[in-house]
């Protein structure tokens, strides 16, 4: 990519790459995410490739290597434009029909296609798939029209046209001024209005001012930062291009979770990759605005999400918080007015600067406005990165988008907003995605985790297990936090291994409620969330745990026994041979018996016996 | 343990304690762990006293302050992983290899360890091998995958001793884990 020095330079580029683009008729779009790669990717991407050349093809057929495309459940999968058919769980085996077949002669290969698991059919292209039908895809889209390693992709579908159009006509007050009426709000988990944010620190005093993007995605069972970084990192650089502009920055960071490793390297070949055309450094777009990114890697903890435990991790020290009596829009990294935003947050920045306010503020509910994406996950048929409108009930995602659940089993809540969020129970499904009625209900967004259970979650064990989390994360720095988070641990476990008392149930509110009103950061006032949504929905399970001894769900190991049911049982010595703790013992084609004496209650047997003969009870 | 590779990590670092975690990621990506002596050059190059570099190295998960096995099996205990059974797969793996996570079985050849998170929650329960991940895990495949890696460890032992007793060789290095 040659240097753009103006927005000449810029309109020149990307009619000249739109000309290339027109060369090769046909595209293949395959998803190289690290789900999909998971799921092996990169062998089909090797196989089609070395197809497309023996077929000497590989002049007339783009090959396009993108980032996620949401329905990591049937990856690898692939789009081919024109026609927007779409296959799903390819094999490296099925590279030569793609390319002969589909490529070549233009027919459909059925075997290929998604079936839909309510009606059965054969679905054809990606835009009919309800998963994909039911969504508003404005961020995700984009992932599909770019190769995360090529900056000529963006510039060619209109990349940086943002950045040009507010130096060029907008003064940081205007551009402050529309993100404000956008009701852009903060994708990380506070919601905190953006537009306010920017301007408190464009009014801080100060010459060297610095933005943030915090790529520090902890919340477990949620990746939504790490598709759009990984799959887009181009569009989440302008928008923080565009901030730095606005709040009168010229340093910027990207701190990205080093678990991601392909968001790394993306985010850092980005950056090269725009320093080299001149779209960072000095006199950007032949302006007076000068601009750099560095990319930090995060240390892996929980605790740099906050703003300030970043900002200390960024500086080179442990990542503690400090107290926010001045904010860090005044005095942040190194005691200088900093910006901090989270990946999605920025990423919605440029479409809100070239299609306006109005055009986002059009989406979403009063107070939460545009898209917002979620990460959909657990006991649920199709999970996978969804993006809908704010506002759109929980029961549309989990069983229009989800499909429902899994292996006929009923579906009783969804955990929102990861650690510091709450359980919700199928009867609160109706409530709409908005940032002020989930935390009325006692969740929250959060950064867009949802994690789908069924019967066989305990939701005591839930509790438990984000204590665990918590407690393991925890920096330890303040008394509440710290010890609170443990206390509440041990009467949890009590419960859970069935010495639990209900008195220990009014000890765990009162614990909750001095974490919540006294804790330092965001981190500890919330973390007793999960125990009190829980202890509100689902009152139920810890009183069956304390005065039944038993866990309706059977997941609870203190309180269920396994056995085995001689009528089911085929005596096939699958559980036999699986049990690590040598419990189980019985003769070939007769029922079997497990030795309680032995029996560790792991349940990896019921995992592998597939009569359903093993019980708990 | 060789410093000739700290000094380039180190290069231009000089008097940037800011530097300190970007140079612990460094020193964790080549030595597979933070060697004690490396916190010492650290904190002399960087000008952070050698408190503060054990503090950050161990305080951040991403740092382990001794070797991990050859293997390092790593279970996701992610939300969405933990609802799909990843306890199951934890079980299997402690068992199996007879270490908790953290822990190093005593031949060198694997360790487990628990990550809050992998991000690719809707393919859970996921564990990764070193750098390869393995999808919507059962007990029963990491069975079999931990049993393949000790197969042909066993199979490579074996093949060094061949070729000992063929033609003189270093055996003892051929067969040494790492």
């Amino acid at each position: 990519m040659h240097k753009i020095a103006t927005r000449e330079d810029l309109e020149t580029s990307r009619r000249q790459l739109l000309l290339d683009r027109k060369k090769t008729d046909k595209t293949i779009i395959l998803c190289g995410d690290t789900a999909c790669k998971a799921a092996h990717s990169q062998e089909v991407i090797d196989a089609i490739n070395k197809e497309l050349l023996m077929q000497e093809m590989d002049a007339t057929v783009q090959l396009r290597v993108t980032g996620c495309h949401g329905f990591c459940e049937q990856g690898p999968v692939a789009v081919i434009e024109p026609g927007n058919i779409f296959y799903c769980r390819i094999t490296p085996e099925d590279a030569h029909d793609i390319v002969t077949k589909t490529l070549r002669d233009g027919e459909i290969i059925e075997r290929l296609l998604y079936t839909d698991p309510v009606s059965g059919e054969r679905i054809q292209t990606e835009a009919e798939i309800p998963f994909y039908k039911a969504q508003d895809r404005q961020l995700l889209s984009k992932n599909k029209e770019v190769n995360p390693c090529s900056i000529e992709d963006y510039i060619a579908i209109g990349g940086y046209t943002a950045l040009a159009k507010v130096i060029d006509n907008l003064s940081p007050e205007e551009i402050i001024h529309e993100i404000k009426v956008s009701g852009l709000r903060g994708r990380g988990g506070g919601g905190f209005p953006t537009g306010r944010k920017w301007l408190e620190c464009y009014e801080a005093p100060g010459d060297e001012k610095y933005v943030i993007c915090n790529a520090d995605e902890g919340d477990p069972g949620a990746y939504m930062d790490r598709c759009v970084l990984e799959g887009n990192p181009y569009l989440v650089l302008e928008g923080m291009m565009i901030g730095a502009y606005a709040v009168g920055a010229t340093k910027g960071y990207v701190y990205v979770r080093n678990e991601y490793p392909l968001a790394v390297k993306h985010a850092r070949l980005a950056v090269q990759q725009a320093r080299k055309c001149g779209l960072l450094g000095e006199d950007i777009l032949g302006s007076s605005f000068s601009f750099d990114v560095d990319v930090a890697r995060g240390g892996g903890a929980f605790v740099c999400g906050e703003s300030t435990a970043l900002m200390a991790s960024l500086e080179g020290k442990v990542g503690e918080p400090r107290p926010k009596d001045v904010h860090t829009v005044v005095d942040g990294l190194w005691h200088k007015p900093t910006t901090l935003n989270n990946v999605e947050t920025w990423a919605n920045v440029p479409f809100i600067i070239l299609n306006g306010a109005s055009w986002f503020a059009s989406k979403g509910t009063k107070g939460s406005k545009g898209t917002k994406i979620l990460a959909l996950t657990g006991r649920i048929k199709n999970t996978g990165l969804v993006e809908v409108a704010m506002g759109t009930p929980i029961r549309h995602i989990v069983f229009d988008i989800g499909g429902g659940a899994i292996n006929g089993k009923a579906i009783k809540a969804v955990q929102t907003g990861g650690p510091s969020g709450g359980c919700l129970p199928v009867d609160k499904f109706d409530l709409p995605v908005d940032f002020d009625v989930l935390y009325e209900a006692g969740s929250m967004v959060g950064s867009g985790g949802m994690v789908v259970m069924d019967e066989t979650s305990c939701m005591v064990d839930v509790a438990k297990y984000f204590l665990t989390f918590l407690q393991d994360e925890s920096c330890g720095l303040c008394a509440p936090c710290r010890l609170g988070i443990d206390r509440m641990l041990e009467i949890i476990t009590d419960i859970t291994e069935g010495r639990g008392t209900l008195e220990q149930i009014d000890l765990l509110e009162d614990l909750a409620d001095t974490v919540t009103q006294t804790s330092l950061c965001g981190l500890g006032k919330t973390a007793a969330n999960p125990v009190l949504s829980t202890l509100r929905y689902f009152r139920e399970e810890y009183e069956a745990h304390i005065i039944n001894k038993e866990c309706p769900a059977g997941v609870c190991k203190a309180l269920i026994e396994y056995s085995i049911d001689p009528e089911k049982c085929t005596g096939c010595g699958r559980c036999k041979r699986a049990c690590i703790h040598d419990a189980i013992s019985g003769e070939k084609k007769e029922p079997h018996v497990i030795n309680p004496e032995l029996c560790q209650k792991c349940g990896i047997c019921r995992s592998e016996c597939e009569f359903e003969a093993i019980q708990v009870k | 343990m060789n410093l000739s590779k700290l000094e380039s990590i180190l290069k231009g670092r000089n008097s940037q304690p800011h530097q300190l975690i970007e140079v612990l990621h460094d020193v964790q990506d080549t030595y597979g762990y933070i060697p004690e002596e490396a916190m010492k050059e650290i904190s002399k190059t960087l000008g952070v006293p050698l408190i503060e570099v054990y503090r950050a190295a161990s305080f951040y998960k991403a740092f382990k302050l001794k070797p991990s096995g050859k293997y390092v099996i790593t279970v996701c205990n992610g939300t969405a992983c933990h609802v799909r059974g990843s306890k199951l797969l934890l079980d299997q793996a402690m068992s199996q290899l007879g270490i908790k996570p953290g822990e190093v079985t005593d031949d060198g050849l694997f360790s487990i360890e628990c990550v809050n998170c992998l991000g690719a929650c809707s393919l859970g329960p996921i564990i990764s091998e070193n750098s390869s991940y393995y999808p919507k895990m059962t007990p029963a495949r990491l069975r079999k995958l931990i049993d393949s890696i000790r197969q042909e460890e066993k199979e490579e032992v074996e093949h060094a001793q061949d070729s000992y007793e063929g033609r003189s060789g270093d055996f003892a290095s051929a067969a040494s884990p790492r």
